[in-house]
């Protein structure tokens, strides 16, 4: 019971403090590990690599993974909603200002400049993503010439990329169904 | 209670199929959210976005809870924030116990090389059409291309970013609108 809530207690100051979302609790998952037997500096970045291939923001899988491994489901559950709950009252203490504030300029100038602030943001995760998937610079330094140019693209990632860019142009189909999709693609053509 | 189960499910959909969590998560966003239930405009959105940034927490928990506070006060932000999270635990729960080497795995590696094509594409998606619908003058061409510049080349934290913005889009407002603020929303 202790364990339980001393693992309530780190998570939810995680949770206060981790701001920016994601990576940010990985400092605050390295003090963790420093301080407890819960889990170890070198189950970290298994952790990472579990958190990226699977669905869901990272910061959840992360303290999910790490209260399973200190007290099973229960330690999940009990580190998940450690970490979520000082997002929900500082979420509806923010609502509830903004709802008073909606219709005051200062307000509405701000949004004026953070709409294009989080359009570039967003782009900025695309463009890292898209670079990922496309482009292998690690592969085409090992050759030269027109040869290092060849390796410098994922061929196969490249022509799904460009029958995906081309089927969002004509049809709208569900983001769920795309992603499935270009998974059973990814397996099939060992991408 | 029926839009108390809509949102949790809606939540849940949006964070079990979408991979890499943060910003990856607007075009779910926009099809659930703002398509498929109107409960958000796609400006609002981008409000909770720039919000969730700058307080603590996880970006797309923080917009489960403001859309389901909106739609049904603190009852619809429990359930929209537990959606969110639900599949995430059950997933990593089962890896966690059964399967540790499961990112090693090669089906789950090839299945990962489609899937980052996929949401690579959405994304890009989801950025031309807010650019056609927020970007409405020079100045938010601007903000837009430093800012994408600053996250993408430098290791500038975005909180910094979105701060900024915010104050520039004040400022520069008091400056040359004056007395017709807010007219753009």
């Amino acid at each position: 019971m202790t364990k339980l809530l001393l693992l309530f207690y780190e998570f939810f100051k995680i949770g206060l403090f981790a701001v920016g979302g994601g990576l940010a609790t990985l400092p605050f998952l390295y003090d963790l590990a420093n301080r407890y037997p819960w889990m170890s500096v070198e189950q970290i970045p298994d952790m990472v690599a579990i958190s990226e291939s699977t669905p869901g923001p990272l910061g959840i899988n992360m303290a999910t993974y790490a209260g399973f491994q200190c007290n099973g489901v229960l330690g999940s559950i009990v580190a998940t909603i450690a970490l979520v709950t000082p997002s929900i009252i500082i979420i509806i203490l923010v609502s509830k200002i903004l709802e008073r504030f909606r219709k005051s300029s200062i307000v509405n100038n701000a949004f004026y400049g953070l709409r294009p602030a989080v359009v570039g943001l967003v782009a900025a995760a695309g463009f890292t993503v898209i670079s990922m998937a496309l482009f292998s610079p690690e592969t085409a330094v090992q050759y030269q010439g027109v040869e290092a140019f060849l390796h410098l693209f994922h061929l196969k990632e490249c022509i799904l990329f460009l029958i995906l860019l081309l089927i969002m142009q004509k049809k709208k189909i569900h983001p769920v169904l795309f992603v499935l999709g270009s998974a059973v693609i990814g397996i099939v053509f060992a991408m | 209670m029926k839009e108390l189960w809509q949102l949790f499910s809606a939540f849940a959909r949006i964070g079990g199929f979408t991979f890499g969590g943060g910003y990856a998560m607007l075009p779910m966003l926009q099809k659930e959210v703002v398509d498929k239930y109107g409960w958000a405009t796609e400006e609002e959105v981008l409000d909770y976005f720039a919000i969730g940034q700058c307080t603590p927490g996880i970006i797309f928990v923080n917009t489960a809870t403001f859309v389901g506070y909106k739609r049904k006060g603190l009852a619809g932000a429990i359930c929209a924030t537990a959606g969110s999270v639900f599949p995430s635990v059950v997933i990593v729960m089962i890896i966690a116990a059964v399967l540790t080497n499961f990112a090693d795995l090669a089906v789950v590696q090839h299945a990962f090389g489609g899937i980052r094509v996929a949401v690579g594409v959405l994304i890009l998606q989801a950025v031309l059409g807010l650019w056609k619908k927020s970007i409405v003058d020079k100045l938010c061409i601007l903000i837009a291309v430093v800012s994408f510049c600053v996250a993408s080349f430098t290791s500038i934290s975005s909180i910094w970013v979105i701060l900024i913005a915010g104050i520039l889009g004040i400022v520069v407002r008091a400056v040359f609108y004056k007395g017709e603020g807010g007219a753009s929303s």
